[in-house]
């Protein structure tokens, strides 16, 4: 590597540096995407001044294969399927550094009969850690984009397997540190990686999306410095570890959101052995309310929080919670937004659907901040989210959840939830929140029922507050 | 031995540096925050360029080629996905009182 190539990397590896600390404002966070991705240009502009590279053609044949598909799903995809957009992105890149090392042990293996022990080391580590993530990020995707059941299912075998290509890959990967240059066991170290992640993820639940992209997210990272360590390349190793320490804080807080080990979540086969058909417990009965009586009730409310959940994204109602939300403001009513850490597929969904929605960053609150609200709270409108509000988490220690922490919407006076159907949420699970004497239930598609809400709400006589202060909570009359 | 040692230092003091510049992002960012970081290991592509540039079979030709279509993909891709999102967290210019 040259001087100059050189510094123009250590340039890039400020410039990453400095665009992922500017993301830590709102203000400044797309100058720093920007200033990244000036870093990423100079780099790629250097890299084709590197000594003794050949087929100029081919490579920028592909580079410019790679930005067209790319830049046109980015610009096309919606919102409310980031998700998969982002895991499909992340599989791509360690699809990449898993074939970056295997082309690096033959180039290093031609003609020589021996490889360097630490050199064999991180080609078979990087190899595997790729192909796990380009298998277990598009098995994610494939899950997100509905194309197969996104709920989760364990065979009796599941774990047993994993085990026996773990153990094969660590053998394979020994074999190659040993002195190995047979491409035959790089081959198979491949495939048998990318099948772990294919059955590592395949059983994954909806739920535990947020935890798996970030996951998959870390071990890209991961692959991509230790193919910098493979080819000699500091810049790849400062890029890959900071998206690999990144990675890694996310996988932790989420799953701290869910209380819950990550192997748990890897291996757990979560809510997969409870019945999908919700039956209700004898005694119970579920009270369904009419727009009429649901926009009645949050027009005269003075304190109204919304909890947003995955079925927000599923029916693309974030424009429509916004219209409801400011309608209701006109009134004088207090509306704020609650997000539970794990809401939706991915770490901090719900807020990326609420700011395309233009949602007033001074009207969302995180679980630790309102939680203590609820119980001075009129309505709670929860839309599409089920998990994060059960409060069996809280309370029955039988529940599969129970330790994971909820919004503590049956604090409230009054809940109101907009739901498809009955259908347990994506972890399989019942929620006696929908038992619960103040709650009532509106069911319809998410975006259906708020636009007939906002419709009942506009019909409502008087647009200001009627009511002084110190109101008390509203008690729904039946 | 000393490249390795030398890489060692530089992952890990990378490593150190990520966990405090991304500790301070807010919640509300961390889907940007994914985003993002999923475009800088797209500096894979970096690396696919390299072993793509010495390769000297058809074989290793078409994965070379394969090789720098996924890291383009992830360096193109996540960046513009990425931008399209934070345009969307721009400050607002009407917040209600």
């Amino acid at each position: 590597m040259t001087t100059a190539i050189g510094i123009a990397y250590l340039v890039a590896s400020l410039l990453f540096i400095l665009g992922l600390r500017m993301l830590s404002s709102p203000v400044t966070a797309r100058n720093g995407n920007r200033v990244a991705a000036v870093g990423m240009t100079i780099a790629l502009g250097a890299t084709f001044f590197q000594k003794d590279l050949s087929n100029y053609g081919l490579i920028a044949g592909a580079i410019v294969v790679g930005a067209v598909i790319g830049v046109g799903s980015a610009r096309q995809v919606k919102m409310t399927a980031m998700p998969q957009m982002v895991a499909i992105f992340n599989g791509m890149g360690g699809g990449a550094a898993a074939l970056v090392s295997a082309l690096e042990f033959v180039h290093q293996t031609t003609g020589h009969a021996t490889i360097q022990t630490s050199q064999a080391a991180t080609i078979a580590l990087g190899a595997a850690i790729g192909s796990i993530s380009f298998a277990g990020s598009i098995v994610a995707f494939v899950k997100l984009q509905e194309l197969i059941t996104s709920s989760a299912f364990q065979f009796r075998w599941t774990k047993f397997a994993n085990g026996l290509i773990f153990l094969a890959l660590i053998a394979l990967g020994g074999a190659i540190t040993a002195g190995s240059t047979s491409r035959l066991v790089l081959g198979v170290l491949l495939g048998l990686a990318l099948l772990l992640g294919l059955v590592l993820v395949f059983p994954i639940g909806g739920a535990d999306m947020p935890v798996v992209i970030a996951l998959m997210n870390s071990l890209t990272g991961l692959a991509a410095a230790l193919t910098g360590f493979v080819l000699n390349n500091e810049l790849l190793i400062v890029g890959g570890a900071l998206v690999g320490a990144s990675g890694t804080l996310l996988t932790l807080l989420m799953a701290k959101a869910m209380n819950r080990p990550v192997t748990n979540v890897l291996f757990g086969g979560f809510g997969a052995t409870l019945s999908v058909e919700a039956s209700l417990p004898p005694g119970v009965t579920i009270r369904e309310i009419s727009v009429g009586d649901a926009a009645v009730l949050m027009s005269y409310s003075h304190r109204v929080v919304i909890v947003p959940g995955y079925g927000l994204a599923v029916a693309q109602a974030q424009h429509q919670v916004r219209e409801l939300a400011d309608l209701l403001n006109d009134r004088g009513v207090q509306v704020k937004y609650a997000i539970h850490p794990v809401a939706g597929r991915m770490p901090g969904h719900m807020n990326v659907l609420l700011a395309e929605a233009d949602v007033p960053y001074s009207q969302v609150y995180e679980m630790d901040a309102i939680n203590g609200e609820f119980p001075s709270t009129d309505v709670v409108l929860v839309v599409g989210a089920n998990d994060i509000t059960n409060p069996g988490a809280r309370d029955d220690p039988g529940s599969a959840i129970y330790g994971m922490p909820i919004l503590n919407v049956d604090f409230a006076a009054n809940i109101i939830v907009l739901k498809r159907s009955m259908r347990p949420g994506f972890a399989g699970i019942d929620n006696p929140l929908y038992y619960n004497p103040k709650t009532s239930m509106l069911f319809g598609d998410a975006r259906d029922s708020l636009q007939r809400l906002v419709a009942a709400v506009k019909s409502q006589p008087g647009a200001t507050s009627q009511f002084g202060q110190d109101k008390k909570p509203l008690a729904i009359s039946r | 031995m000393t490249e390795v040692l030398l890489g060692a230092y530089v992952f890990i003091l990378a490593i150190i540096v990520g966990f405090e510049v991304i500790g301070r992002v807010p919640a509300m960012l961390h889907t940007p925050l994914m985003s993002g970081t999923n475009a800088i290991h797209g500096v894979v592509l970096v690396g696919a360029i390299v072993v793509a540039g010495q390769a000297h079979t058809f074989t290793t030709r078409i994965l070379g080629f394969v090789a720098v279509v996924l890291g383009s993909l992830n360096v193109f891709g996540g960046f513009v996905v990425t931008d399209r999102m934070l345009e969307m967290f721009r400050p607002r210019h009407r917040e209600r009182p």
